[in-house]
């Protein structure tokens, strides 16, 4: 269970109250109107916002104190989130020792998730050289290798073709599924949400509501939703 | 986020405090070496120089400014073959060492020169070159370029649709000036007379060379001489403390006014103009300062170029010492540089602007009044010569890493910003973070600043001068010494050689940083 109890974050200009629990291993897409905070509420559970006030919790035990790369979670970003001067196959195991270097055992693990992702082969290339559906791939390969049991995508796939997201959001559920890993999507997208088909958290109103499942709420949305998605 | 004290963010702090040490302990050296008694103190001749310096400087820096402006004018609103190339060329001149310059002035100007050839055909009587005039024409070659350059960036900094608007509106030339480019000068200009203004206060290889006697001598030249000739280091220390004086107070100067930045980017694009005017005026400027800056490049490249073959084996040592030193030097400030700039980054706030502020502090005193204090710091203990080099070197590091931070801070805090969160991330810390993520991206910065550095130090005729005997002169010192030999075909020679290595040291690093550097 991931739980965000009574936690506040306060930035500048902006306020952000959370009071929800996740189950291990949901499915769950972040939505609402933009600048609400989607991508704060995301943050602040990877390490990159402070929390001000409450607390972050796994199985139970806090881990609000905890610097980014010590919690159990892995990060996509919305965007560069690979190194464009290091090759694939080396983006992709810092996932599994980013301060050490790889030994053959490792290597091959890297080839292997890579060919898992689709991209066999393809470990020599620099990201520069590949489309933007390689370039998520990558990534994901990579946070599949991180093996955390937490997964945060901060819409990752907003430059990528309708056709490609689906594809990628499906790559994205069987990554997650297979490690029994929970997922945390933002979209702006309702129907990343229903093709998610777990649970939604909505994000208005300086507050991040407790997770509803998705078709109980795109099917009676609150008036927040129904403005935002017009 | 609890965070422990990192061993980068101390090697930073460590290179900022060698800087300040350095510095300060300098100026504290040269602070307490300065009496004033009987017997000691300053004459008449010093107070000479203190105002020949002054004057020299606005001079040099008036001219600069007053030619550079129809150049400028002319480059942005022309388009020509070769437009490109003239204005790489117009950066070169803070590469090319002072003394190399000096000596295609000299073919050009001096006493056989080509001007005083024509002179002589003509029926004319000779120019002399040496003397206050001498200063200035070398100044003025180093820094047109350079108020050019800034001058343009105003230039190019106008929107063009103002242009357009103007020509849209009927404006005729003359209200075109007076409502679009006048204000942008009265901006630009007295800002990049101040900046020549502080290069031309320290001008020591120029005066060195060109200057000298009781008209035509600077702070920094009596400083020298004060050293060579009397060996009186009170005196020494006293000028220097007048030169520290000079240099500060035209800094305060140049912080009360906006002063333009020259390593910009963007001087490709000329402006589209509407209403240039004839074509013959921009033309003749273009060709006067092209002639002006490339004449005395050509002259020595024909005269030495014949004469590299025929060099005694003492220039060729020579050349390896400055290669050790440049090579050295370059490493150093690329050390300190990086590790101040990735502490900056790190602290962020007040703390950041302190350490990197040390490592600016290289600006505020000239390469003499620091090799003074060196020189009072070290001689009780070693024999100064036989510490020339590496004192040169560190002297030159301190003096090229602010132009270092001026590349490295800002591209550091980009790649923290781009790609920090995801390093954060993945865990990616200390040694690593600076091989994988540092490193690689600042790739062509670090080139950069190590060809800067490397170039600059292989040109300098500084405080070498102060610390060098026969034995370990470097090529800018051999070269100055065969100059006062009048053995100028050697001369020639030792000065293409000097410039193929400064321009190949930079090119070397510069090119280094750009292999392989991906997206």
């Amino acid at each position: 269970m991931l739980t965000l109890e009574r936690v506040a974050i306060l930035l500048e200009d902006f306020a952000l109250a959370a009071d929800l629990s996740v189950a291990e291993g949901a499915r769950v897409a972040v939505i609402g109107p933009s600048g609400a905070g989607k991508s704060t509420l995301l943050a602040a559970i990877g390490g990159f916002a402070p929390i001000s006030d409450g607390r972050l919790l796994w199985r139970g035990a806090a881990i609000g104190h905890l610097p980014p790369a010590r919690r159990p979670v892995a990060t996509i970003f919305q965007d560069n989130n690979l190194f464009p001067h290091l090759t694939v196959a080396a983006n992709v195991g810092l996932g599994l020792a980013p301060n050490a270097r790889l030994g053959a055992e490792d290597r091959a693990r890297v080839a292997e998730t890579l060919a898992s992702v689709g991209l066999g082969g393809l470990g020599a290339r620099k990201p520069g050289s590949l489309s933007g559906g390689q370039q998520s791939r990558v990534a994901l390969a990579r946070a599949a290798l991180q093996d955390r049991p937490v997964m945060l995508l901060d819409e990752p796939f907003a430059a990528l073709g309708p056709a490609l997201k689906v594809e990628m959001i499906d790559l994205v559920i069987r990554l997650a599924d297979d490690r029994g890993a929970t997922l945390l999507m933002v979209t702006h997208d309702p129907g990343d949400a229903r093709q998610l088909g777990g649970e939604t958290i909505l994000v208005a109103e300086g507050r991040a509501r407790p997770p509803v499942p998705t078709t109980q709420l795109l099917e009676n949305p609150p008036d927040v939703l129904r403005n935002y998605l017009g | 986020m609890a965070r422990r004290p990192r061993p980068l963010t101390a090697a930073g702090l460590a290179a900022g405090g060698l800087v300040s040490a350095l510095v300060l302990g300098s100026l504290a050296a040269v602070a307490s070496r300065a009496q004033i008694g009987p017997g000691a103190g300053l004459g008449p001749g010093d107070w000479g120089a203190v105002r020949f310096t002054l004057w020299q400087a606005a001079v040099s820096a008036a001219v600069s400014v007053a030619l550079a402006v129809p150049v400028a004018r002319a480059l942005a609103r022309r388009r020509f073959p070769g437009r490109g190339l003239l204005v790489t060329l117009l950066g070169a001149p803070f590469i090319l060492p002072v003394i190399v310059a000096i000596l295609g002035l000299l073919m050009v100007f001096g006493r056989a020169g080509w001007v005083n050839d024509a002179l002589a055909f003509a029926g004319l009587p000779a120019v002399s070159i040496y003397g206050w005039h001498g200063v200035i024409l070398a100044n003025v070659f180093f820094n047109l370029p350079l108020a050019t350059r800034l001058i343009l960036q105003g230039w190019l900094s106008i929107p063009a649709e103002r242009f357009r608007l103007a020509a849209s509106l009927g404006l005729d030339r003359r209200r075109a000036f007076r409502l679009i480019e006048a204000p942008m000068l009265r901006e630009v200009l007295p800002g990049s007379a101040l900046v020549i203004f502080l290069i031309c206060t320290t001008s020591f290889a120029v005066a060195l060379t060109l200057g000298g006697g009781p008209r035509a001598t600077t702070i920094e030249l009596a400083i020298y001489q004060a050293f060579r000739f009397d060996f009186d280091l009170s005196r020494a220390a006293l000028l220097a403390l007048l030169q520290l004086g000079v240099t500060a107070l035209a800094g305060t100067l140049a912080l009360t006014v906006a002063v333009p930045d020259a390593m910009g980017a963007g001087l490709g694009r000329p402006l589209v103009r509407w209403d240039r005017g004839p074509v013959w005026g921009d033309g003749l400027a273009i060709c006067l300062a092209a002639l002006f800056l490339l004449a005395p490049l050509a002259a020595l490249l024909l005269r030495g170029g014949p004469a590299l073959a025929g060099l005694p084996a003492s220039v060729w040592v020579a050349a390896g010492r400055s290669t050790a030193v440049a090579l050295g030097s370059a490493l150093l400030c690329l050390g300190l540089g990086l590790a101040i700039a990735v502490a900056a980054q790190r602290m962020g706030g007040r703390r950041a602007r302190g350490v990197e502020l040390a490592g600016m502090l290289g600006l505020a005193a000239s390469p003499l009044v620091l090799g003074t204090g060196l020189f009072i710091m070290l001689y009780p203990f070693v024999r100064p010569d036989r510490l020339a080099l590496p004192v040169t070197a560190l002297v030159n590091a301190t003096m090229a890493l602010p132009f270092a931070l001026r590349a490295l801070v800002p591209a550091v805090a980009r790649i923290e910003r781009d790609y920090g969160r995801l390093a954060d991330s993945l865990g990616l810390r200390g040694l690593a973070r600076l091989r994988r993520l540092l490193l690689p991206r600042l790739a062509r910065p670090l080139g950069f600043a190590g060809g800067l550095a490397a170039a600059l130090s292989m040109g300098d005729l500084g405080v070498i001068a102060l610390f060098a005997d026969a034995q370990s002169a470097t090529l800018p010192l051999q070269l100055y010494r065969l100059m006062g030999a009048y053995r100028m075909d050697e001369a020639a020679g030792a000065a293409v050689l000097l410039l193929g290595l400064s321009l190949l040291a930079f090119w070397i690093f510069d090119r280094g940083g750009r292999v392989d550097a991906d997206a």
